[in-house]
């Protein structure tokens, strides 16, 4: 096993520059699929928790989404995005989505009652009740879903090498295909590092984001 | 001012129309204080909230200085009306300083002109801003987080306060404190105000006029000095009476409370001897409900007069004293009569 990994850390000093490549793939493909996901999840989750109707088949929906298989997901895609980094990215987008959106939507519901009736009776409009009330104190539960669709898409991102997506991945398909451990490790150990990097690292960032008042609610 | 003509709220629950309110007409006049009390499903809550539209009536007509309520932009209604709720309502979120300046800063004030209004109000709440300005509300006690909802009301001066039992969630000598305080910041700034509570005793401390609602209709609507003289009915004598309260009553006595007679006057009417307790006093005076004068004459054993009372006085200590088992009723009234 240590032989294994020493091996791995000589494989990736004799191949830097692939590596940072498919470790920038690996990243991009994260970090595009969150943003695009929390442009699409939160207005969803807005929608939703204003539109009783819409809540429902909403959170329905995500639920199922939440429930199909990535790897089903980049097969399904494949006949109508082809092959590479922008139906990868589609895929972890729609995952992305679910955690925020749901997160989204019951942070808003969350919302205490008390403190929208008094909103109101001071006179908020609907978008100032949106963004002076309900977004910041949702603000903590959002960011939740925001972390886990980050460490989720993290790992998922891995399997956008299979339509040839690349990213890290690469390294563990190939080791797979080549029975050669120290290439595999060479990807997975470090994608397992990214994970707990940006779940530390958003840690941080939520302190920095959620408004003061909220900050000992959250931890 | 206020008036509400002929309002009715009904609505549909599982199928089966129920009546929240039912044909309600009230008029509060500029700078009253008036007290909507019942039990709960009395209606009190819809009501006030039909005022500043938070909820809609299906019949009858509410105007604010004339004007319809319905024809009005709710948004702008509502910023000139003070709203305080029994939880509180304070965002998590905000400072107690921006917490107070929420209407201000929806009106657009400018930033500093904002801060200046929010430490004022914390003062005259009597939270002083140089502590609390910038704490957030959960650092706060729930009364002192009631203090901060006092003051968002008033931030912007609107002419209007409406509060739901706004001292509803705290314990009953916080309460109490809150209560006077109340009373004296309305003696300061006299807003029109209409109070919603189930409290007796905070109606007889606060209200100019009590009305007095029962399964969305106004039974009494009389001052606190006419409500206890002359309860409309049984059902209003034993809500008066209902509160445990009353029997720290029967330790104080007339004698006790009554200042000097006014010079010069003449016993007219009864005069009630001071070895009476106050509650009985004031049975004693639903069952005389047409005493003459305004007040009350206490008598030695032999009848002679060596007091009096006025009935707003009267009202005042039954307020304070109704509810609260915390203090004795006698600190309770020397420091309502020294008031």
């Amino acid at each position: 096993m240590f032989d294994d990994l020493a091996a791995s850390v000589t494989f990736i000093q004799e191949n830097q520059e692939r590596f940072l490549e498919l470790l920038t793939e690996h990243l991009q493909l994260t970090i595009l699929s969150v943003v695009i996901g929390l442009l699409i999840a939160l207005p969803l989750a807005v929608i939703a928790s204003r539109i009783e109707l819409l809540a429902k088949p909403l959170t329905w929906l995500a639920a199922i989404g939440q429930t199909i298989p990535s790897l089903a997901i980049l097969g399904l895609m494949l006949p109508l995005l082809g092959t590479g980094f922008v139906p990868s990215l589609f895929a972890l987008t729609i995952r992305a989505i679910l955690p925020i959106f749901l997160n989204g939507y019951v942070g808003i519901r969350a919302t205490d009652p008390a403190i929208v009736d008094a909103a109101r009776g001071m006179g908020t409009g609907n978008a100032q009740l949106l963004l002076m009330v309900e977004l910041p104190l949702a603000s903590p539960v959002i960011f939740a879903g925001i972390k886990t669709a980050t460490v989720q898409n993290i790992g998922l991102a891995t399997l956008a090498a299979f339509i040839g997506g690349g990213g890290l991945g690469d390294l563990i398909l190939q080791g797979l295909a080549m029975v050669d451990a120290p290439v595999l490790l060479a990807g997975a150990v470090p994608v397992a590092l990214l994970a707990i990097v940006a779940e530390l690292g958003l840690g941080r960032l939520q302190r920095v984001v959620v408004p003061a008042g909220l900050q000992s609610a959250t931890q | 001012m206020i008036t509400l003509e002929h309002v009715s709220k009904t609505f549909t629950s599982h199928g089966q129309t129920v009546t929240a309110v039912d044909d309600v007409s009230l008029e509060v006049g500029e700078g009253e204080l008036h007290v909507l009390i019942g039990p709960s499903g009395s209606g009190k809550t819809t009501t006030m909230r039909m005022i500043n539209c938070l909820e809609t009536p299906t019949g009858g007509r509410i105007t604010v200085d004339g004007r319809d309520v319905q024809t009005m932009n709710v948004v702008d209604l509502r910023r000139g009306i003070g709203y305080v709720i029994q939880q509180g309502g304070l965002f998590p979120h905000f400072t107690v300083a921006d917490n107070v300046a929420v209407v201000p800063r929806l009106l657009g004030w400018p930033r500093q002109k904002r801060r200046q209004r929010a430490e004022e109000l914390l003062a005259l709440v009597g939270l002083p801003p140089e502590l609390f300005a910038d704490r957030y509300p959960r650092q706060l006690s729930g009364g002192q987080q009631q203090r901060v909802g006092v003051a968002r009301a008033l931030a912007a001066d609107p002419p209007i306060v409406l509060m739901d039992e706004p001292f509803g969630a705290v314990d009953p000598i916080t309460r109490k404190q809150l209560q006077r305080e109340l009373r004296r910041i309305q003696a300061e700034v006299r807003k029109t105000i209409v109070f919603v509570t189930h409290d007796i005793a905070e109606a007889f401390l606060l209200g100019d006029r009590i009305v007095l609602m029962a399964e969305g209709r106004i039974v009494q609507n009389a001052t606190p000095a006419d409500l206890l003289r002359n309860p409309a009915d049984p059902f209003v004598t034993s809500f008066i009476g209902e509160d445990r309260g009353l029997r720290s009553l029967r330790f104080t006595s007339l004698a006790e409370l009554a200042g000097p007679a006014p010079p010069g006057a003449r016993p007219n009417g009864m005069i009630l001897p001071g070895t009476l307790s106050i509650l009985d006093a004031g049975r004693e005076l639903a069952a005389h409900r047409d005493a003459a004068g305004d007040g009350i004459w206490v008598g030695d054993t032999t009848g002679q007069p060596i007091g009096y009372l006025t009935f707003q006085q009267f009202a005042t200590v039954l307020g304070e004293s109704l509810g609260d088992d915390a203090e004795t009723p006698h600190d309770e009234t020397a420091h309502a009569i020294h008031h």
